[in-house]
């Protein structure tokens, strides 16, 4: 489904990506982690189309399609997407407006009718209540003035109604209750099925009980340094990620 | 002095009077003629002048005619004018073709007892209980004001009675569906104690015609009266328009003035408010949503004279083409108003390289345990933003346009009345590339 090559990129001349290599197929899911600053939402957003990274060797394809000639709208619309680490505030723009235009643009891709107000209602109010969302949030400018957790859960939200193909999460358990955190894993977790693949992106231990992971990889300094299975994300909580990187410089 | 105004005066002081309200009444003819001369021994404002610098009106002298029209209005277009106003049942609708009143296409509707809703030429011509007061300006802010009074076609006069509460709004539309015409709106609020009203003005051009509108709006509010004000300006694409409105208010008012100028290719809203008692509250709000080369150019001051008095600013403006906005707001703090609570902010999104915004936050204070901030931003769209919508499918100029329209949503959010606020919001999604869409979806 995803394949990428001996990725290379760099912003501002700085190269932030030095050579990954990564395949997920339909089904998987793949956690990656690493220290601050590896580069995990640079892989991520560049994968989502966000422009001003330099791409200087390797190449990325998502179902068979060059995806980094693609623009983020063609992405999504193709099924990817991600949820930001730092999600965006839109001010004046009601959560309820912006889902729906989300929506429509990739139901008519996909050749479906877009959906009248009741229906898209009706489906709305249904996922919000599986994450345990107050509804008023609708109603409510996009991510403005939402509380972490909220922020967290609306980008959960959007997932289970825009049902992608690909699905990055970056961060998406860090600053939740442990409550929160099981909701979201829940919905994560529902949303697993065998056409589907997600990617998370996480430093914690905790998520991956919740949402077991069928390839864990570490990414250290702009490179997957270790993959392994469910058990290496509970070797990196007990050791840290020093031990890995000794191991890259011996190597 | 320009030769078009001096040939022009002696049009105006001999001949215009004639068809002009009220020119039976010497105190009329008296206030006109001192108001003219008044006009004509300052002219026209330069931007030699500190508060015309970014707003260059000679073209309204070249182009059109001064003098008021008089045209009557055209039943024929009743049908293309209701679709302009809000549904008429929800209204107290006054239509005024050309500066002059037209009942045909008016619908006064029911008013509760206290409440009179007037024009102003008829109290005019028939020398009915028209205070002089209410004629004379306490504050001429602008020479256009002069002008103004020297040649006031008609207006509304709305008075209350103490605790008199209008439910419906009061829609004043006035329309421009002349050719060079001219065209001098005067309107008259006057609020007794706690009462309460809503009031739109909205100026329609119907064609693209260099009309020239110079109005004046003046609002007195008694002690614990409230007004919210809408001023709609959707003018032709040649017009001129320049106004005034200015609020009294006393202790205990409420006075909320929202401005919206979306057409026009020159427009000048000088908007002021005095607040004279304690704990009066005061908001101005305002959107410029220019395009191509208009101009459009809000002055407004507000004067907390007395203590303990709120007042909250809100302009946005958006701009696009080599369109250019003129913000210039100024809070005084007088020496008497302690406590006083004052926040101004002007916002600006500018959408190409061509277009210019010259924005002027001004604080003066001469009193002491005061809170007062303002600030002014000009910026572009934001990459980030831009990019999380379209990582969720949406288009870029879909996207561009939500946001876009999120910007002036939170000025036209804060007008309370539903259906106007409704119908802004259309207009200005109107502009939009991706509008409709965005409509549908609402
Ligand atoms: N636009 C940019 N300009 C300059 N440097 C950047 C930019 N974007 C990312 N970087 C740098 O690239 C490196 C990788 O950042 P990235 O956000 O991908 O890390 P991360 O692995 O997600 O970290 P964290 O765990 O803290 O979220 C950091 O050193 C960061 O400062
Ligand atoms: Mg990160």
């Amino acid at each position: 489904m995803l394949s990428v090559k001996n990725l290379h990129v760099a912003v501002e001349g700085k190269e932030i990506l030095r050579g990954i290599d990564l395949d997920v197929r339909p089904g998987e899911v793949h956690a990656i982690m690493g220290p601050n600053g590896s580069g995990k939402s640079t892989l991520a957003q560049l994968l989502a189309g966000r422009e001003g990274y330099q791409v200087t060797a390797g190449s990325v394809r998502y179902l068979d399609m060059d995806m980094l000639a693609m623009p983020p709208e063609e992405r999504a619309r193709a099924g990817v997407f991600l949820a930001f680490q730092y999600p965006v505030e839109i001010p004046g723009v009601s959560n309820a407006l912006f889902l729906k235009t989300a929506l429509n643009s990739i139901r008519k891709q996909r050749g479906l009718p877009e959906l009248d107000a009741m229906d898209f209602l009706t489906l709305v109010r249904d996922k919000m209540k599986l994450l345990g969302m107050d509804e008023k949030l609708l109603q409510r400018a996009v991510n403005e003035g939402f509380s972490g957790g909220e922020k967290k859960r609306n980008e959960i939200l959007q997932m289970a109604v825009l049902e992608p193909s690909l699905a990055m999460l970056d961060e998406t358990d860090s600053g939740l209750d442990i409550d929160a955190l099981k909701l979201v894993a829940d919905g994560v977790n529902r949303m697993r099925n065998a056409e589907r693949a997600i990617v998370l992106v996480t430093h914690y231990q905790r998520l991956l009980e919740f949402i077991v992971p069928d390839v864990v990889h570490v990414l250290s300094q702009g490179r997957i340094v270790k993959s392994g299975g469910a058990e290496l994300a509970v070797e990196l909580e007990q050791y840290g990620y020093g031990w890995l990187e000794n191991e890259v410089q011996v190597s | 002095m320009n030769a078009q105004i001096e040939s022009w005066e002696k049009m105006a002081l001999e001949r215009v009077p004639q068809y002009l309200a009220g020119h039976g009444l010497p105190w009329v003819t008296r206030a006109r003629q001192s108001a003219f001369e008044r006009f004509v021994a300052h002219g026209f404002p330069t931007r030699r002048e500190e508060e015309w610098k970014y707003t260059d009106v000679a073209a309204i002298a070249k182009r059109t005619s001064l003098a008021p029209d008089n045209i009557p209005p055209d039943p024929a277009s009743e049908a293309a004018l209701f679709a302009w106003t809000l549904a008429q049942e929800s209204t107290h609708l006054l239509v005024f073709v050309n500066g002059h009143l037209s009942t045909e296409l008016s619908a006064l509707g029911e008013l509760p007892t206290g409440a009179r809703l007037e024009s102003l030429a008829d109290l005019m011509d028939s020398n009915a209980d028209l205070p002089q007061a209410l004629f004379d300006q306490q504050h001429e802010h602008t020479v256009f004001a002069a002008l103004n009074t020297a040649l006031t076609t008609d207006g509304t006069v709305l008075r209350l009675a103490p605790g008199v509460v209008l439910e419906k709004p009061v829609y004043l539309l006035f329309v421009a569906s002349g050719h060079g015409t001219a065209i001098y709106p005067r309107n008259i609020f006057v609020l007794g104690e706690g009462a309460h009203a809503t009031v739109i003005e909205h100026y329609f051009g119907m064609l693209e015609a260099h009309n020239f509108t110079d109005a004046v709006t003046q609002i007195s509010l008694a002690a614990g009266a409230g007004l919210q004000h809408c001023k709609l300006l959707q003018e032709g694409k040649d017009a001129f328009h320049v106004a005034g409105i200015h609020a009294e208010q006393a202790a205990g008012s409420r006075f909320a003035s929202h401005s919206f100028a979306l057409g026009g290719r020159l427009a000048r809203n000088d908007i002021t408010s005095r607040l004279n008692g304690a704990e009066c509250q005061c908001s101005f709000d305002g959107l410029y949503l220019l395009d191509g080369r208009q101009h459009a150019d809000h002055h407004t001051r507000i004067d907390h004279l007395a203590p303990s008095c709120t007042s909250r600013e809100h302009y946005r403006g958006i701009l696009d083409g080599e369109s250019h906005g003129v913000f210039s707001g100024k809070v005084v703090v007088h020496p008497l108003a302690a406590k006083t609570d004052a926040h101004q902010s002007n916002r600006n999104l500018l959408l190409s390289r061509q277009a210019e915004i010259d924005t002027k936050p001004q604080l003066e204070i001469f009193a002491d345990d005061v809170k007062c901030t303002h600030g002014a931003t000009v910026g572009q769209l934001d990459d980030d933003s831009l990019f999380y919508l379209r990582s969720r499918g949406i288009d870029a100029e879909s996207a561009r346009s939500l946001l876009i329209y999120g910007f002036a949503n939170d000025i036209i959010g804060r007008v309370e009345a539903p259906e106007m606020r409704a119908r802004i919001e259309h207009l200005v999604l109107d502009r939009l590339p991706q509008g409709d869409q965005i409509k549908e979806l609402l």
